[in-house]
Formats: C-alpha cells, structure tokens, sequence
C-alpha cells in the first residue's frame, strides 16, 4: 500500500506492505535509527515517536495507520544544532546512561509537559510507567522532567 | 586552568550524551551493511529432547532463503569456559561440549537448533516454521536441589549433574574444626537462604553482525559486548579458529550490559561462520523473548549457613554450604561466580576467624548462568548480612552494636581475612555513623509510630558490605583458575598539534567512559578537556585489552592510561631537554608546561608534541639502547596489571512502610554511603550507584526467573517478568565515605556494582523488621505483595 507522511518536517511517500510495523518502516525503511526496540510486548517504550503531536509506541502500529500523518522521532526533535528543553534536560541532569531508553523517555516526557508543564513527581513517575530504564534507577529522568519542565515554563 | 571545570572530581557533563539524545547514538542493530541478509535461529520449544532428524528441505525453498543450518552444517570447536575450578578431590570441573548449534541433543528451551539466513527478516522467520525437527522429549532437570540423584542428566556424561564440588577452608583442622568451633559456641544461628535468579535485561537486545571478506580471508563481527577482544580470542582460537589477525571485533554502541554481554554467545560465532557460507553479511538481533530465553541469566543460589557466635557476641566461625545453579552450559565466566567471587567474600567486613565454604555446582535444563552485576558478592552479603541481623535477634545484642563489635578496625590495614583475600584499606566505622546520621536512623521509633496510626508496618534494615572488584591482577586470578589474564590496556597518542587520542581496552557501555577518561588525561597532561578523545570498543584500534566487567574501568583501565600517560611525560621530558638544552634531569612538567628548573625557559605540551612530529634537528638514535638519540613521534601503550583487587565497602539503610492488608512493601527511604576510593566524576558515580540499587531494589521486591517443571521459562517477557519501573523505585540518597586504594595511584575502587551488592539485604531487612510485630521472621526474595500477605497470614498475624 501506498503511504505518505510528513516525516521529521518532510513529505515521504513509500509502498509498504500492509503488515509492516511502524518502528520497522522508521528503523530499517527510512534508516531513523534512533527509533529503538526493546522488546517484543509494548512494554519498554525505546520506540516512541510523536503522531500528530501525540507520543505513540511504533511497536504496536502498522506503518499503514501512520498514512496522512505527521511524525517527529528523536532525530527530529532538536531545532538544528538547538536542542529540545527536554533533551538539554537529560543531558543536564545525568538522565541517561547507555542511551538505549533515552530517545522513547525524551519523547514521551516531552509530551507529558506538552499535556502537564508542571507535573508532580508521582505523575512524572506513573507516566513514566511505559518507558523502561535499566541503567539509572529512574532518579535522574524524574530530575530531568522537572528541569525541563521549567525550562518550558520559562 | 581547565582542570578546575574538567578534572579529577569535578561532575563533567557526559560528552556522549549529544549523540544519544539526538538519536545518533550506532548500536549494532543500527549498522546497516551492504547486501546485509538476516539470520534467523530456530530455537528448542523443549528444555530437554533429543533431536532424531533435521529436515530443511522445505525451508530452503521458501522465498527470499539464502542458507538453512543445523549442527550437522556447523561442526566447530565448543564454545569455552574462561575459568577452571577444581573440586575438592582434586578433580577438574566437568566441562561438556557447548556446540553453537544442537548436536544432537538440547539442553534447554532456546537452545539453538537451526539458523536459516534471508533476504529480509520477515523471509527468514517465514521458512524457519518450514523446518521439521524430530525431538524425541526427555524428563528435563530444573530442582538443582533434586539434580544430583533424580537420574536424569542434562549431559549424558555427567550422570549427578555436578560440574564440581569444590570448597575453600584454608583454617587448620578443616571443616571438623569449623563445625566443632560453631559448636562449642554460645549461639549457633542458622538459616537456609535462596538468593533468586535474575535476568538481567539490558535494554539493548544482544545482536550480532558476521562479514566475511574472500579477498583477504578475513572477517569482521560486530556485537554487543563489553569486552571485544575477549570475544576475539574465543571465537578465533576455540570456536572457529580463525587465525586473531584476521578477524575484527567491533562493539559499537551497546545499551547496557550488566555483566549478560561479558560472555561469547553462540550467535556470535553463527553469523560469522554463515557469512562465510553465504557470502554476504549476515545479522542477527534478538528479540526481548530471545534474550530471556537465552542470555545468561544472574544469581539462582540455595544456601545453608551457620554462623557461630561467642557470648560477648563475637563471630567465631561460618559455614556455608551453596548449590549454585549453571544452567545447561558453561558460560565464559560461569564457575568463578560462585566460586571466587563469592566464597572468598565470606568474611564481609567481619573478623570471623574461621571460615568454611563449600559449593556443588549443578547443571540443569535451564539458560546458563553466568556473572550479573556483583557476580557472587551480592550473594555472599545477602546470605551474610541475613545471618548477621539473625543473629542479632538470636543474641538480644542491638543489629548497630553487633556489627560494630564484629568489624574488622581501621588500624588492622593491610587486612588478610581467612578466605585468601586481603583487604587493602577501608573505614567501616565511618560509613556506618555516616549511614546511621544520614537515615536519621535515631528518630526511626517516631516514624514507626506515626505509621502505626496509619494501620501501617514500619520498618528498618541494613547491611555492611564489603566486596572485592577492579577485577584484577592476572597472578591471582591465574592461581584461582582463570584462563585468562586480567590486565588492561592503553594507548595514549598525542597528535602533533597537541591533542591526544586515547585507545582503551575498556568499554563503555553506559558508564561514560568518553568523558571520565577524557578528564584524567586532561587533568594529568594540563590540556583543555575537549583536546582528548577517547576511542574504545574496536580490536582493529585498541591495543589488546580486557574490557570492562567487576566494576574495573577506572581502577584498571583508567590505571592503564596512567601509566601510558606518564611514559608519554617522560618521552616529552626527553625532547623538551633537547628543545631548551637542558639536562633532562632539570626538566620539569606542571600544568602543561616544560620548565627548566631554575630558569624562565618553558615550552608547552603542544610544543613540544609538534616539535616531535617535526623532527628535524633530533639527535639521531642508532639503537634501541642509543640513549642521547632521540626517536620521532609521541605515542605510548601501558599494560596494567593491578596488585591486588580493590575493596569497596559502605552502609546501606533502607526503610520500609508495609500495608499489611495488601502486603505491599512502598520503600520511603534509602541511604547509600559507600566508599569507591577516589571518585574522578561525582555525578556518573551517583548516577552508578542510584542504577545498581535499583536493579538491588529489583532482586528484593520485583524479579524473579521462574522456570516451570518442564522447563518453560513462566516469566519469558516484560509482561511477566517485573522489571522496575519509575514508580517502583524511590528517590535513592548517595553519599561517600573515602579511603583510598592503596595499590593504584588513582586511589580508586570501583562503583558500577556496589548498589546491587550492598542493597537486597537491607531491603530485606527492613521488610523482616516491620514484619516482626506480626511474627514472620523470614522471607524469600522477591517480597512480592503476595509472600508478604502470605507470610503475615501464615505467622497468624
């Protein structure tokens, strides 16, 4: 099937099979490697993009639903060599160490202070629910959100 | 100068950080070759079952299949084990035959049976269901406790499934001499005690990219693993004799390890021996169900332990007897886990005169067990830390003061403890009043009351642990049975105009290495931080180095780029003399600068660099031994080999709140004072040690691998499988207490692994001493809700 989508700020058209999986189509179709799979459940959360704004696991989507949609993945995020709020954040804050989660947490938080600009530490930490971190024990991220937070607010 | 923003001690922002956050971070399912197929590997549904025929005819057929592969295609060497162990009749373990893929037989579910090799992925899982494999299912062993006469063995072989029963008592008199002291003591306190099986989980699925070069007969593997030349020496000597020189190791990127990407994998040596066969690139990625299934997984100990005490409340002796579980094979680390690792850690921070060990490693139809983060010392200070706070209880003597009575004192450095370790330097008392004031362990009554109103459990815990790691001087661990030397490797190039590019046999896979080591070289040589690079993770760059496991990177590794460092200094010391006419011996070096002692002469180090690559008024050097000769270039190596292990120790105390209608076990408060020697960059310490409680916090309440009786792994996915999550986890408070090493000029120790050695007893701990009032006085880990609501239950609480 025939599929185009404003990817990362451009127009991509491409003919994918019907069964292809959205994080497929972003990692090996379009070589956005900063799109991550951790595991096979929709549990962890590394391969979260945005869809109209909206933080999506691309795990659990068929490349085919993404049609007419518009996409930001990680790559995507930072306005040139400017980094997003959230992504100065993480780096900030020690909120990442082997990097493998980072880009699913980034992008998920960034819609949480798109929904919350300021969030409490339980509702960071049960939004953080869907993104699993082996590496920090999640004290960092949690420290990161709130730095974002307010940054965004100014 | 940079070093008061960027060296030794100050919190540097990662410098790798930009390329993760901005998903430009090159993991190896990220690299992309060209004409790259897939492979895909048909593995055993069964944990026990003789494979009676292979047939691949239709899969070979099926669209887009390139190669289909069994154990009849892949005849090769058997993947090895890297430590010998004898037992205690002198007799060496059993080591049985570890195929990549089955020969005839498999041992466990997930042991790879076939690989069939693809255009795309999709076509290579399509055609492996296309494969007919007879099995011919066998009774499969599980209960390592039942392993030893149920009959049934996992390698026909090794009919009671004991790779070895080995011990370590080195007191005179031997085990009856252990047993008559237990007995002739005040207190005999004894405990049966199950440390749980982990998995552990790195976020990064193992993958695996094999090439095969026919013009110059060489391959290439990229993989996720922590220490590449290891993997090179074991695949090229053992498993597939590939000549080292012809074949590279590259680990890229790779998202986490946790000690599950130290070992050889099987899938290693297939993609490299199937791109041969196919001709092309051939890559393989797990899928989380795969890594459950077959990366080594942690822990799985069942102890008996007994320990003496006197009536002054003094430790007089311990007896430990383990059954370690192996799983099917012997994975590369897998023996000295429950060995070396473990046995020799039994003092703890104690003065215990008299120890005996004794541990039956037992195979069984399960994945291979190997060394997850701490490697034996969370199992040594679980099993001790619960037998200390037992006893506690059993004597009326206060848990703070018994621990205190029993520690080996400040002034007894260098510390030679009964089980062959000897202690270098440490402040036991320091880390405990520290701990002790920081949990504000005092007010403790108060808050247990205002819980109480709440209907509410609280409770207390802690442990004193101690464990040995920058594994570590190659003699020792020789003697102890390893195959392998324990050194790191270093090389320090300074480019003419003044930067350097270091080459570590370390690997940084989380731990930040790109920026830690960039600000001890630009501290030691006084250059901007942002003129180092670190470059790690490639056989084809780095000088053969061990890669980083037991918390060793900075202590050894780091050690290493010292000492390349300083030979670097001496080698400019030599050209700056000639530069400025001086004797050698006036030159000096601060700051960044050669001086002439005594004089207004001074170059800086980029310099002197430059002048070493523009060599044109050098004296000419006729021989190695010419030494007025001056020889071109600035370029060092250094293989360190450490004296002794490293000891990092501390205090944990943890805190609990337990709703005991619900058994819910909400950790309020955890105090970490740990004691990692020097500490280069504050910030990735904490950031360590928060990481390792977590995966501590994990053992103790959340995770648990539970086969069923036929083998099936139950808890094969994140769905089942309780990984922690943010809001499982509290906010975990770090603090440091300093002695340093004495054997690196560092003064470091180590810290990847203290917070998941330190934390499950004091996790446990606490649990047991809210749950006392209710009269439980034990419970196995994890303490999920349920095992507490059952113990409260069952103690008629």
């Amino acid at each position: 099937m025939k599929i185009s989508m404003n990817l990362n700020g451009k127009e991509v058209t491409a003919d994918v099979a019907d069964n292809l999986l959205l994080v497929e189509f972003l990692r090996e179709h379009q070589r956005l490697t900063g799109v991550h799979v951790g595991c096979d459940t929709s549990q962890c959360g590394a391969c979260v993009v945005h869809i109209n704004g909206k933080s999506v696991k691309t795990c659990s989507m068929l490349a085919v639903q993404a049609n007419g949609t518009t996409i930001t993945t990680i790559e995507g995020l930072a306005d040139g060599d400017q980094l997003h709020a959230v992504q100065a954040a993480f780096k900030e804050c020690h909120g990442l160490q082997c990097g493998f989660c980072t880009p699913g947490m980034v992008m998920s938080v960034t819609d949480l202070l798109q929904q919350n600009p300021s969030p409490s530490e339980e509702e960071i930490r049960h939004w953080l629910e869907g993104n699993i971190c082996r590496c920090t024990g999640y004290q960092n991220i949690v420290r990161a959100v709130q730095h974002a937070a307010a940054a965004l607010r100014g | 100068m940079n070093n008061h923003t960027h060296g030794i001690g100050v919190s540097v922002k990662r410098r790798e950080d930009l390329r993760f956050l901005t998903g430009r971070g090159k993991y190896t399912d990220d690299i992309h070759r060209q004409h790259q197929a897939f492979a895909y590997i048909l593995r055993s549904p069964l944990a026990h079952a003789k494979i009676k025929s292979i047939n691949t005819t239709a899969a070979k057929q099926s669209p887009g299949v390139i190669g289909v592969f069994s154990g009849e295609d892949l005849q090769c060497g058997s993947i090895p084990c890297g430590w010998l162990i004898h037992s205690k009749d002198g007799s060496p373990m059993k080591e049985p035959n570890h195929p990549p893929l089955a020969q005839g037989k498999v041992r466990h579910v997930g042991d790879q049976v076939a690989v069939v090799v693809a255009d795309s992925l999709a076509q290579a899982k399509a055609a492996a269901q296309l494969i007919d494999v007879d099995y011919e299912s066998l009774p499969a062993v599980i209960n390592m406790e039942k392993a030893i006469t149920n009959g049934v063995a996992v390698h026909d072989e090794i009919t009671d499934n004991t790779c070895f029963d080995w011990e370590l008592c080195l007191a005179e008199g031997g085990e009856a001499e252990i047993d008559k002291t237990i007995a002739d003591s005040a207190h005999q306190v004894s405990m049966r005690l199950v440390n749980n099986r982990l998995v552990p989980n790195a976020m990064e699925p193992r993958a695996a990219i094999g090439e095969y070069d026919s013009s110059a007969d060489s391959y290439t593997l990229y993989t996720t693993s922590q220490n590449p030349h290891l993997i090179r020496l074991l695949l090229g000597a053992f498993v597939l004799q590939i000549p080292e020189h012809k074949l590279r190791v590259v680990a890229p990127d790779v998202g986490g390890g946790f000690g599950s990407k130290i070992y050889h994998y099987a899938e290693e040596a297939i993609v490299v021996w199937a791109a041969k066969q196919v001709r092309r690139p051939v890559k393989w990625t797990a899928e989380r169900g795969e890594s459950f299934l077959t990366d080594a997984h942690g822990r799985d100990h069942i102890s008996h332990v007994t320990l003496g005490v006197d009536a002054d409340g003094k430790f007089t002796a311990l007896k430990v007897e383990t059954k370690a579980n192996v799983g099917a094979y012997l994975s590369t680390f897998s023996t000295c886990v429950p060995t070396y690792l473990y046995a020799t850690l039994l003092a703890g921070v104690y003065t215990t005169p008299k120890i005996y060990a004794n541990v039956k490693t037992i195979f069984t139809n399960t994945a291979p067990v190997d060394a997850y983060r701490g490697a034996g010392r969370p199992e040594a200070t679980f099993l001790l830390e619960r037998i200390v706070e037992k006893a506690a209880r059993q004597t009326g003597i206060d848990r703070v003061q018994l621990r205190r009575q029993n520690f080996i004192p400040q002034d007894a450095f260098p510390y030679q403890t009964p089980v062959a370790l000897q202690y270098d330097s440490g402040d036991y008392h320091a880390s405990l009043d520290k701990a002790l004031t920081e949990s504000d362990w005092d007010g403790f009554a108060a808050r247990r009351a205002d819980s109480a109103k709440n209907g509410k459990l609280r409770g207390i815990g802690m442990s004193t642990y101690i464990e040995a790691c920058g594994i570590a001087p190659s003699a020792v661990v020789g003697s102890l049975g390893a195959r392998a030397g324990l050194y790191e490797a270093a090389n320090v190039r300074v480019n003419p105009t003044g930067s350097v590019t270091v080459f570590t046999g370390s690997h940084s896979h989380g731990q930040g290495h790109e920026t830690t080591f960039a600000q001890l070289v630009a501290d030691k040589l006084g250059i901007p931080f942002d003129s180092v690079d670190i470059v790690h993770g490639d056989t084809a760059k780095i000088p053969f180095g061990m890669g980083t496991y037991g918390s060793r990177s900075l202590s050894v590794g780091g050690e290493a780029i010292i000492r390349a460092i300083n030979k670097i200094v001496t080698k400019a010391s030599k050209i700056a003399a000639h530069l400025m006419e001086a004797d050698v011996a006036d030159v000096e070096f601060a700051e960044g600068n050669f001086s002439v002692k005594g004089t207004d002469k001074k170059l800086a180090f980029g310099e002197v660099s430059l002048a070493a690559y523009v060599p044109h008024n050098f004296p000419h050097k006729s021989s190695h031994d010419d030494a007025e000769g001056l020889e071109p270039g600035l370029e060092e190596q250094a293989f360190y080999d450490p004296l002794n292990f490293t000891y990092p120790a501390g205090c944990h105390i943890c805190e609990v709140e337990i709703d005991p209608d619900t058994g819910v076990v909400d950790v309020q408060k955890f105090t970490a004072v740990d004691d990692v020697g020097r500490v280069v960059n504050p910030m990735i310490v904490e950031g360590q040690v928060q990481g390792g409680i977590a995966q501590g916090i994990g053992q103790a309440l959340l995770e648990q691998a539970v086969y069923n009786d036929d083998g099936q792994l139950l808890t094969g996915s994140f769905m089942d499988y309780t990984m922690p999550r943010a809001d499982n986890i509290p906010n975990i408070d770090v603090y440091q207490t300093t002695t340093l090493c004495a054997h690196n000029s560092l003064g470091a120790k180590g810290c990847g692994e203290v917070g998941a050695i330190g934390s499950p007893p004091a996790i446990i701990n606490a649990v047991l001493d809210a749950l006392a009032e209710k009269g439980v006085d034990d419970i196995a880990m994890p303490a999920t809700p349920y095992r507490v609501w059952e113990a409260i239950q069952k103690a008629g609480g």
